[in-house]
């Protein structure tokens, strides 16, 4: 009995000291960035722990939904998904500058992102991961292929595939030379431009062979051939480039479309120590170096393409030339209700046969 | 003092009963029903009123898509049965001891996995360039390869799949508890092989063949890994449309109506079935 009060104490007191210094970091982000060895040396420079939970966008907002932006202490939705969650669930806290080394961030990614994540007054977001959707080809049997509406063409009919998401409706909405993002204030005007694109999509639906859901699905169709040209991102092209040099990423003729992950604190977040922490570690040009060799995407940090290998530089550039860099497309902040209007449409299309 | 302690033992073994009955079924279900009537007017704003359900009467996807869940349910049922009774049958009356108990357990290690594994296995053999159709081009019946994933037949292979070990275990057991000597009598009498199946047997296993079906119409009616993956592009299934509502449209609201709408379809079902059948919910979910 002694001994155990004893050992009780010591448990305790040792818990206790641990505490004041080091936190565990939960941090909610997209597979590949946070790598295990970023995370080790992270570990080992200052003593707070990370747990990563992988998810997409969707699933993040709607998981700090769930818990009132409770659970994790970072998070890293698209730039263009903050303000708007912000406005309907209130699950973010605002940045404190005056904790984050903002000479290591491209000034002009941070300015741009703190404009498209400002709510109320207060920004919510700072850039970290770029990088595009666009097409991945098999250039060997679909060279042809060089427009998202080229998915539709009969030369391909059944080895096609993309995701039924707003990307694509997006996507498709820019090759038929239509501006979806400048209707994005006009709902009726964008509500006209769904309209036109669901006709095109559903006339396209016996040309594709399924509609991919994760990286690894359509990574599998393309390496097995079954799909020989894809709406996807950019960073799956380039690894499937990597195996079979056939296959790469392809900027579409009416611009990739260019989003920006980013950093933001949940609301109800306990560890903004760990959490600033973390986003000052990762943006030394050496971290972001190693992040953007796992995750494929470069990312917004001053010096961050640097240590980047020679081989994803040179496929990143046989991608992309200036015209189709300045072509990109990137997303505006999406208003509130606009998803109501594109699901409405992504369920029509997914029914149609 | 006796009474007492009686008393004290029957609320404790209640607890946990109770416990699980209202914090995991009915204290979600009362959640979800608020939700489901909460309509949404504006930018955190919402008012009570049956909207959501209006929604789903008033878009001819939605309860089409209802509709289109529930009969291909029906008919995984009907499937699962008709594949379960002989192997059932053949389990408890035709095999002795030890062949039985491994016949037995072969059913059930499929079920030791996962079963989004289990599905991934049907996607490997059922792909373009999966096991079946480089079979198939092997043995020189097929010319080209041929994409057997992404359609209705894949989902309903893959739900009977997931879902036969919950026909046959019932079926198991009520078989198993039907006396030989009955069958024995019946061919004494005269019976043809048929008649002792209608007359005998299938009455017999009649709470066993329902509990089974309610249990298989339910999984597949609730089903959402084995839709989605096996049937891509036209996988239309209820389950998914709630996963979008919820997930992909932030659109809880609807999502909370739809599952109710789910729970209501499947009881009203397993009520006709009931019915049809002249089997009772104790008579066959209480043996």
């Amino acid at each position: 009995m002694k001994l155990g009060l004893v050992s009780t104490t010591v448990l305790i007191a040792a818990l206790s000291g641990t505490t004041v210094s080091a936190e565990t970091l939960r941090l909610l982000t997209w597979g590949g960035y946070a790598p295990e060895e970023v995370i080790a040396m992270f570990e080992a420079e200052t003593g707070h722990t990370v747990e990563v939970t992988t998810s997409n966008n969707e699933e993040m907002i709607a998981k700090l939904r769930a818990t009132n932006g409770g659970g994790f202490d970072l998070a890293q939705p698209s730039q263009d998904r903050i303000a708007s969650a912000q406005e309907e669930f209130g699950i973010y806290k605002p940045i404190d500058m005056t904790r984050v080394d903002a000479a290591q961030f491209i000034p002009s990614m941070l300015s741009a992102t703190a404009e498209n994540t400002t709510f109320d007054g207060e920004v919510f977001g700072l850039p970290h991961v770029w990088g595009t959707s666009g097409l991945v080809v098999n250039t060997a049997e679909a060279g042809q292929v060089v427009d998202y509406t080229d998915l539709c063409d009969a030369s391909v009919a059944g080895n096609v595939s993309y995701r039924l998401k707003r990307p694509t409706l997006i996507g498709f909405g820019y090759a038929m030379g239509l501006d979806p993002f400048a209707a994005y204030a006009d709902l009726d005007a964008y509500q006209e431009i769904l309209n036109q694109v669901e006709e095109t999509l559903t006339a396209c639906k016996p040309n594709v062979k399924t509609y991919w859901d994760g990286g690894d699905e359509i990574k599998n169709l393309l390496r097995s051939g079954e799909v020989v040209a894809a709406m996807a991102w950019d960073t799956g092209g380039w690894q499937l480039n990597a195996d079979n040099a056939d296959i790469t990423f392809v900027a579409p003729a009416a611009g990739a479309l260019g989003w920006i992950d980013t950093f933001v604190l949940p609301a109800r977040g306990r560890a903004d120590d760990a959490a600033y922490d973390w986003i000052n570690f990762v943006m030394r040009p050496d971290i972001a170096a190693m992040i953007t060799n796992t995750a494929g995407n470069f990312t917004a940090a001053v010096g961050g393409d640097e240590g980047v290998s020679a081989d994803l530089k040179a496929r990143y550039q046989a991608s992309f030339d200036q015209a189709a860099i300045d072509n990109i497309k990137w997303y505006p902040p999406v208003p509130a209700g606009l998803e109501a209007m594109e699901g409405a449409t992504l369920d029509r299309i997914n029914a149609a046969n | 003092m006796r009474s007492d302690q009686s008393k004290l033992g029957f609320y404790l073994l209640l607890s946990p009963l109770l416990l699980w009955l209202v914090t995991l079924i009915i204290l979600p279900h009362m959640g979800l029903f608020a939700v489901s009537i909460s309509e949404k007017v504006g930018v955190r704003e919402y008012e009570t009123g049956f909207g959501n359900y209006a929604v789903f009467f008033n878009e001819p996807l939605y309860w089409r898509t209802f509709a289109r869940t529930a009969i291909m349910s029906i008919m995984t049922t009907v499937l699962t049965l008709l594949l379960g009774f002989p192997i059932a049958y053949y389990i408890a009356k035709l095999m002795r001891g030890r062949a039985k108990t491994t016949l037995f357990l072969m059913c059930l290690i499929p079920f030791w996995v996962s079963e989004l594994v289990r599905t991934f296995g049907w996607m490997i053999l059922l792909r373009e360039t999966g096991v079946l159709s480089n079979f198939l081009q092997f043995t020189g019946v097929i010319d080209g390869p041929v994409e057997f994933l992404y359609n209705d037949a894949a989902i309903m292979v893959g739900l009977v799949y997931t879902s036969i070990l919950f026909m046959i275990v019932p079926l198991v057991t009520t078989l198993d508890s039907l006396d030989d000597s009955l069958i024995e009598a019946g061919y004494d009498l005269g019976g043809s092989g048929f008649s002792i199946l209608r007359e005998i047997v299938i009455p017999h296993a009649m709470p066993g063949i329902v509990s089974g079906c309610i249990v298989v119409f339910m999984l597949s009616l609730g089903n959402y890994l084995t839709p989605i993956l096996l049937g891509g592009k036209d996988s239309l299934w209820f389950t998914g449309l709630i996963y979008t509502q919820f997930i992909t449209r932030f659109n809880w609201e609807l999502g909370s109506a739809f599952g109710f709408l789910l729970l209501a379809l499947s009881s009203t079902i397993v009520f006709l079935g009931l019915k049809l059948s002249r089997q009772s919910l104790t008579n066959t979910m209480g043996r």
